[in-house]
């Protein structure tokens, strides 16, 4: 039986679809078979995250409308086997899907897929709650900035309101050099204030916009900071006990003088 | 400077202090969704209603959010003015 997992996180821009995309693939590399859902209808982007765009034929409105089958509407991913994409329509709005309609899909595939990704729209209305209707497990993103955890804590208090969870923390765009440096909030600053389970890091890293230009997975080269990130938490969501990166720790002696000769990244 | 500010003692906080405490603050009042006005009216009627039983320092009152995991935490500083000390400097804590 297939798991749910819902992608959320309040407010926009924080990197719910990239994580969506990156964990999708690092599942399917560990050999499981994965659906990323786009629910994001009117504004979708894991196609073009995932470099699938030119290949959407159906959506997911479509599907539900009964205008075309599941395997007509999956997007079947070339580069990582067991992948697919359940795309959004782009030219419907969240009010032509109900929660009880992606609780359909979703249960629909459970069969077929070890692990159903729904990439949620940002907010907390219609989209949001269609997103975490059929949820078993709810991932939080945040970026620790002010904002972005304000914006978290809301939505950790309606998915708990809605009876949903387990919810799980993933802090995104962590800059350790900041957070010793004192301009950045650290790990512990956003878990002490917004009191839930942490489940990954991920640092800061410019490939990451590299690896969405080229509409590739930055999780396809676990040697990036980012992408070794997603494969400990999707590591972490097949029940493996993986200790967390060192981030934030005061720099050793070795460190400052390695750092000093190569000061590059 | 940095270096003189330490030496002294006076270290200006950093942004991410001042970051955290600025979100525990409008984080108190977004889970209890109580706005800082509504707090006021908290506190005049808090006053009031003490103040019909004992004598209180009512300019000293202060009432605030605080949290506690992730449950707010409303905390009423009524400062009592005692017959035999009525300098007030001694403070009730509830």
């Amino acid at each position: 039986m297939g798991k749910v997992i819902t992608i959320t996180s309040g407010k926009g821009g924080v990197g719910k679809t990239t994580a969506t995309a990156s964990l999708g693939v690092a599942l399917a590399l560990q050999g499981k078979k994965v659906v990323a859902i786009d629910t994001d209808i009117g504004l979708r982007n894991l196609d073009v995250i995932m470099g699938l765009e030119n290949r959407i034929v159906y959506n997911l409105v479509d599907m539900v409308e009964g205008s075309c089958s599941l395997q007509q509407a999956l997007v079947r991913d070339k580069r990582v086997s067991g992948l697919y994409l359940l795309p959004a329509a782009q030219t419907r709005s969240k009010e032509d899907l109900s929660p009880e309609d992606l609780v359909r899909v979703c249960d629909g595939m459970r069969e077929e897929f070890d692990f159903m990704l729904i990439d949620s729209p940002a907010g907390i209305e219609k989209g949001f709650h269609n997103a975490l209707a059929p949820a078993d497990e709810v991932l939080i993103i945040t970026t620790p900035e002010v904002a972005s955890v304000r914006d978290a804590d809301r939505v950790i208090g309606l998915v708990e309101v809605a009876g949903k969870g387990p919810i799980q923390l993933i802090i995104n765009r962590l800059n350790p050099v900041r957070v010793r440096r004192g301009d950045m909030l650290g790990t512990e600053d956003v878990l002490e204030v917004l009191a839930i389970g942490l489940i990954g890091i991920v640092p800061e890293d410019e490939q990451v916009l590299v690896y969405a230009n080229r509409g590739i997975s930055v999780a396809l080269d676990g040697r990036t900071p980012a992408g070794l990130a997603y494969w400990n938490i999707a590591r972490r969501l097949l029940g493996e006990d993986v200790p967390f990166m060192v981030l934030e720790e005061a720099p050793s002696l070795l460190e400052r003088l390695t750092r000093f000769m190569r000061p590059t990244r | 400077m940095k270096i003189l500010d330490r030496l002294l003692g006076r270290r200006r906080p950093s942004s991410r202090e001042i970051a955290k405490e600025r979100l525990q603050l409008v984080l108190a009042y977004d889970r209890a969704e109580i706005s800082p006005s509504l707090l006021e009216t908290l506190k005049d009627e808090l006053i009031s209603a003490i103040s019909r039983h004992i004598d209180i320092d009512k300019a000293g009152v202060e009432v605030s959010l605080t949290q506690s995991g992730r449950r707010s935490r409303l905390i009423a500083d009524i400062p009592l003015l005692s017959s035999q000390a009525s300098s007030g400097s001694r403070r009730g804590r509830p």
